[in-house]
């Protein structure tokens, strides 16, 4: 008796510890798998303060800030990069205004051949990147037509489409018709209910999906790796450079974006919550995930 | 009568530069990869259209190993990210009270950053003399020591390339789950396990049907993750296509084994979406897609 002197204590909180792992298993196994997804973005982050001894970045030698200095000062890295901005603003753009002409007509008319334009947009999400990509360039070498900047963005455009679409007419559903017709009622041209209602109202969805047309523009590896001919974007430069070493300012860069983006989607949230004052689309809701959450969650 | 013709034009106008585009650069050129791959190549000059069959036949027998092994490895790839991803999104609907929004950022951030530059990362952690490769070699898992360049590696970058994929459809269903009907179902008394399989897991079949075919469709024509990660012994069917493609220009076989490739996919899916019985993925209004 006298040599264990708590044997009725010490088992109360051991118990307590396995019943709250069993309370908390599947929190427990959420918050580890999030740590298996952002261990890469730590390490990205940690290696672009690396300083290598070879050309590999692969190995953590020492501390230095020169790659972040240096973080402009490889020409052809900034020519890939600055060519990969141009091509996912001329992408946005113009998936944008045609993918939201689109959900607009998906969502307020009923037409003849709905079934078929719904499906027209939904294949393309469905098809590996691959097939889209060989199909191209099979296309583009059929035709005999050089490849280059005009083939990639032919391409990015036809693969921002169908997000587009999903996403703004994800908006478009809880959309209060009659605003329109109060406008028209009150003597509004249907240019003016476009432009002064329409429009504002669904902005947040439409720069929803031009956000992830941007995003996916600039990320785009396989299709453009087919279809670049001699034009090098960001990915590409990335690509090109594995064998050889990727250099840490490549790193650098990405970090670069990363911030961007995080601003970015800030500035969405925001606006969304302003224009959901302005216009109470989803009355009942306090608490709004962050915008970018949304808009790809609405995507599937 | 007026009205509605001229309503249906407008539905018409506004759909025409969109329905222009995609026809005309996704299924015409799907048109031209059928007919690139009934040409006739031979020592990489292609002569004219044929219906030379025998691209599929070569294609197919030189390149069986890599076609099987890219379903083996997308096959494997889904099923662990489903393993993952269910708990996290299950965690993230209904356990992570006022972390939820956080959570949810973490799962979208990896698409903040460069997916080649994501993928190169594995190197480093997958390398010989990493932390995590000492671990899973104290753990018996990798007793070789040595991950890198080898199936498991790719695999590895698979499921984490496509994890968020697998993620987001399966937690905005549970999120759109009636908790009342969890609730009726202890109501009744069900225990936990009975409410979760007869309950929660039957409503969010829709998720998780759109969450496999987003993740295997793109997963079977990966080849970045066997480059980088793998072997070459480890090469998928898409690292065939795209070195056919781009590198020995043999055109009409790499687009025949574009075309088998799309095919099967395509077969694939309908039967699971057949089977599964879900209309996750076409349903009219099906809330997204």
């Amino acid at each position: 008796m006298s040599a264990t002197p708590a044997p009725t204590t010490a088992p109360a909180p051991r118990m307590g510890v396995g019943k709250w792992l069993r309370e908390h298993a599947v929190l427990i196994i959420g918050v580890l798998v999030i740590a298996y997804m952002l261990i890469p973005i730590a390490v990205i982050f940690f290696f672009s303060f690396n300083n290598p001894a070879g050309r590999y970045n692969f190995t953590w030698v020492g501390f230095t800030l020169k790659h972040w200095e240096n973080a402009f000062g490889i020409p052809e890295l900034n020519e890939a990069l600055l060519t990969s901005i141009k091509l996912a603003l001329l992408a946005t753009l113009v998936s944008t205004v045609i993918g939201t002409m689109m959900a607009l007509a998906l969502v307020r008319y009923e037409f003849f051949g709905r079934r078929a334009a719904n499906f027209l947009i939904v294949i393309p999400m469905a098809t590996p990147e691959i097939v889209m990509g060989s199909s191209l360039l099979s296309f583009f070498l059929i035709l005999g037509t050089g490849l280059g900047f005009r083939t990639l963005l032919i391409a990015h455009v036809m693969f921002c489409i169908s997000f587009v679409v999903v996403v703004v007419r994800s908006r478009l559903i809880g959309f209060d018709r009659r605003l329109e017709e109060a406008a028209k009622d009150l003597g509004a041209t249907p240019w003016e209910t476009f432009r002064l209602v329409t429009l504002p109202l669904i902005l947040p969805g439409v720069f929803g999906g031009a956000m992830l047309a941007f995003a996916l523009s600039i990320d785009d590896f396989v299709i453009s790796n087919f279809n670049s001919g001699t034009t090098v974007t960001f990915p590409l430069y990335i690509f090109g450079a594995f064998q050889r070493g990727v250099p840490v300012e490549v790193n650098c860069i990405a970090m670069i974006l990363f911030g961007i983006t995080v601003l970015a989607m800030g500035f969405t949230t925001w606006q969304q919550r302003r224009a959901e004052r302005m216009a109470s689309i989803r009355p009942e809701q306090e608490e709004l995930p962050p915008a970018a959450v949304t808009e790809i969650a609405a995507t599937y | 009568m007026g009205a509605t013709l001229k309503r249906r034009l407008g539905a018409y106008g506004l759909l025409a530069p969109g329905t222009i585009w995609l026809v005309l650069f996704f299924l015409v050129p799907l048109y031209f990869l059928g007919k690139l791959s009934l040409n006739v190549n031979v020592q990489g000059v292609y002569y004219p259209f044929d219906w030379h069959w025998a691209n599929y036949s070569d294609a197919l027998s030189l390149y069986d190993t890599q076609f099987i092994r890219s379903f083996i490895y997308s096959i494997t790839a889904t099923l662990i990210c489903l393993l993952l991803a269910y708990p996290l999104a299950y965690a993230i609907a209904f356990k992570a009270g006022r972390w939820r929004h956080a959570m949810l950022l973490a799962v979208v951030a990896p698409f903040f950053t460069t997916y080649l530059i994501r993928t190169i990362s594995w190197v480093t952690i997958l390398s010989d003399e990493s932390p995590v490769v000492s671990v899973l070699k104290f753990l018996q898992i990798a007793p070789s020591g040595h991950v890198l360049f080898t199936a498991p590696a790719v695999i590895a970058g698979l499921v984490y390339n496509y994890l968020p994929f697998m993620v987001l459809p399966i937690y905005a269903s549970l999120e759109r789950l009636d908790t009342r009907l969890m609730e009726a179902a202890k109501d009744l008394y069900a225990n936990a396990q009975t409410t979760f399989f007869k309950v929660t897991l039957p409503l969010s079949a829709p998720g998780v049907v759109a969450g496999t075919l987003l993740t295997f469709i793109p997963a079977t024509g990966d080849y970045v993750n066997a480059e980088f990660l793998g072997a070459p012994g480890n090469q998928m069917i898409g690292n065939v296509i795209q070195s056919l493609y781009l590198k020995q220009r043999e055109y009409p076989a790499a687009a025949a084994l574009s075309f088998v490739l799309m095919a099967i996919i395509l077969v694939i899916v309908l039967i699971y979406i057949r089977f599964a019985g879900s209309e996750a993925l076409m349903g009219e209004e099906g809330a997204a897609i």
